[in-house]
């Protein structure tokens, strides 16, 4: 704990002038025991839900970086559920944290904090393919699911998040089996997951069926989501995803229905506000 | 373990039969008048053995705001928990001794997990953890002072009132004590508790680990609560350090844990008893095991009050 408060008072005395001693701890020891369960906790939760951007940064960089997020950012909510829900914006802030690795280390965490709202948030009745049908393209606007999150993205986080999760899998089943050359350790693993490549993606980060998923997308496709999301029409919205696109030799009408087809039995689609 | 308590260590403080009332505790308000018996906290690690295996359990305890989301698996779980199963909802996050209002978000959720789960009675603690809207995540005890318990106490009757339900507020463990409290804790918790009129959560395991920190007799604070306001007994493990014992929930509950138990049963009755394992948490049998110990508690309490009767 830190030894001054933020006025440059001793936090011995501080503490002394509220917290009784006792006949083994001071009052700072007695304090220190709230700061130090206080860290570990946040610290701990913060650890569990951003796997992948801790094995970006490493270890110890994630700490002090957590750290400092949690300084600045202190939760202002009553469930740990929420506490990583700023560290994008205080990434971008501060953007030294994350140094050379700024642009992964931003998908990393837009595609993390993406898995927590895809596994709690809430969610409205799906349309069915045949309301939708019901109305000209023209005048039809959908919405998408609460819970489902569509990520642009420069690296390909999601086959890096699987290795890392993968890695760490496997070194917890060697730590507690006792087949001990069969399962890796972690000290051969130092050197942590390969660096996901720079690869431009489409993201839909979703839940089905209560089971976490995430989807790539056509561009085409991500431009229509968008747009929907956006409020626009379904007709204007897949004209705008053909015009900008630069495959040929695509039969659109029929790519179109098979994603909305897809996006429908996954329940991703339903009516706007 | 059980072989340390005798019948002559439960049947010590009671009068001379012609004096004694034996009869066990009713169901009360304070937890709705249920007679619910040993249960387990809910947790993740147990979700797929209790939904495939469906165990026999009493009842299940879970923590509110685990399950104050908008959708998603955590209801999923919840609802087909709640076919089969009894649950009562114990909260972390009310903080009725806290000086900010309440946060009408949480509020509003809570209330309508109440209507979801249709929960008996409704647990949070007595202690604060936010200030100016910044959150702890963490049980701070308070100054034991008059006017602090007037302050919680109205907290705790503006909640049940609006949360319908009744309300058991639990004792917290402890590392810390103020130099402007007016009282001990345990005349603290009788305070807030009859002016509030709720129920007490009674922790013995909380009360044991603050007893070491604090150096009271642990007894004292069992025999001086209004134990007709006991609703619920929590027990738990936790971990001796070379200064001070740290509540943790990742243990099996120790034989002075134990002990306590069998004396508040003593005091309050045959009341509803949970076992809380948090952390490094074994196998659901593993827990449910430990939990289902306390059976010989209540067995060897109605034994030593049938004889004492007859």
């Amino acid at each position: 704990m830190q030894k001054r408060w933020t006025d440059g008072s001793r936090m011995d005395e501080l503490a002394a002038a509220f917290i009784k001693p006792n006949d083994r701890l001071s009052s700072f020891e007695r304090l220190e025991i709230y700061s130090r369960q206080y860290w570990f906790r946040v610290l701990d939760c913060l650890w569990d839900d951003f796997p992948g951007l801790r094995a970006v940064v490493g270890k110890r960089k994630f700490t002090k970086l957590t750290t400092a997020y949690l300084t600045r950012y202190r939760s202002n909510s009553y469930t740990l559920r929420d506490l990583g829900h700023r560290l994008e914006q205080f990434l971008r802030e501060e953007p030294h944290w994350v140094a050379s690795r700024q642009e992964l280390a931003l998908d990393m965490v837009r595609f993390e904090w993406a898995q927590v709202v895809a596994f709690d948030g809430s969610s409205k009745p799906a349309i069915s393919p045949d309301e939708i049908l019901d109305t000209p393209a023209g005048k039809l606007r959908l919405g998408l699911q609460p819970y489902l999150s569509l990520l642009e993205l420069n690296y390909a986080v999601d086959d890096f998040l699987i290795a890392v999760k993968k890695q760490e899998s496997d070194v917890l089943r060697g730590e507690a089996s006792n087949a001990v050359g069969s399962a890796p350790r972690e000290r051969n693993h130092r050197k942590g997951s390969r660096p996901p490549k720079r690869e431009k993606i489409y993201l839909a980060v979703h839940r089905h069926d209560n089971m976490l998923y995430y989807k790539r997308l056509d561009p085409e496709a991500f431009v229509i989501l968008t747009d929907l999301c956006r409020g626009v029409t379904l007709e204007d919205a897949c004209a705008k995803a053909v015009a900008a696109s630069n495959r040929t030799n695509i039969d659109w009408a029929a790519q179109i229905k098979e994603w909305f087809d897809d996006w429908s039995a996954l329940d991703w689609l339903c009516r706007s506000l | 373990m059980g072989s340390e308590l005798s019948n002559s260590d439960l049947t010590e403080g009671l009068k001379p039969a012609s004096e004694n009332i034996i009869k066990p505790m009713p169901a009360n308000p304070y937890n709705g008048f249920t007679e619910y018996g040993i249960g387990i906290g809910l947790r993740v690690p147990h979700y797929q053995h209790i939904l495939a295996k469906k165990p026999v359990v009493d009842w299940f305890e879970i923590i509110s705001e685990n399950f104050m989301v908008d959708g998603g698996r955590p209801l999923e779980v919840l609802d087909s928990i709640l076919e089969q199963y009894r649950v009562v909802q114990h909260g972390v996050a009310m903080y009725f001794g806290s000086a900010d209002k309440f946060d009408r978000t949480h509020l509003g959720r809570l209330k309508r997990l109440v209507k979801r789960t249709n929960t008996p009675w409704l647990s949070d603690h007595l202690c604060w953890g936010s200030v100016d809207g910044r959150y702890t995540h963490d049980l701070l005890p308070m100054p034991y002072t008059f006017a602090v318990a007037r302050h919680t106490a109205e907290n705790i009757r503006a909640a049940r009132d609006y949360l319908e339900v009744p309300i058991c507020v639990e004792n917290v463990s402890s590392y810390a004590e103020f130099h402007a409290s007016e009282m001990t804790e345990w005349e603290f918790l009788s305070e807030v508790t009859e002016l509030a009129d709720c129920g007490i959560l009674l922790d013995v395991n909380n009360i044991y680990v603050s007893s070491k920190n604090h150096n009271f007799d642990p007894y004292e604070y069992l025999n001086n609560i209004p134990h007709h306001r006991v609703g619920q007994v929590h027990i738990a493990g936790h971990s001796k350090f070379e200064k001070y014992i740290l509540d943790t929930h990742d243990h099996p509950v120790l034989d002075p844990v134990w002990k306590m138990y069998a004396h508040a049963l003593k005091l309050a009755g045959d009341t509803a008893t949970l076992l809380e394992w948090d952390d490094r948490i074994p196998s659901f049998n593993e827990v449910h095991h430990e939990a289902l110990k306390a059976n010989q508690f209540r067995d060897l309490q109605l034994a030593a009050r049938t004889e004492t009767a007859a």
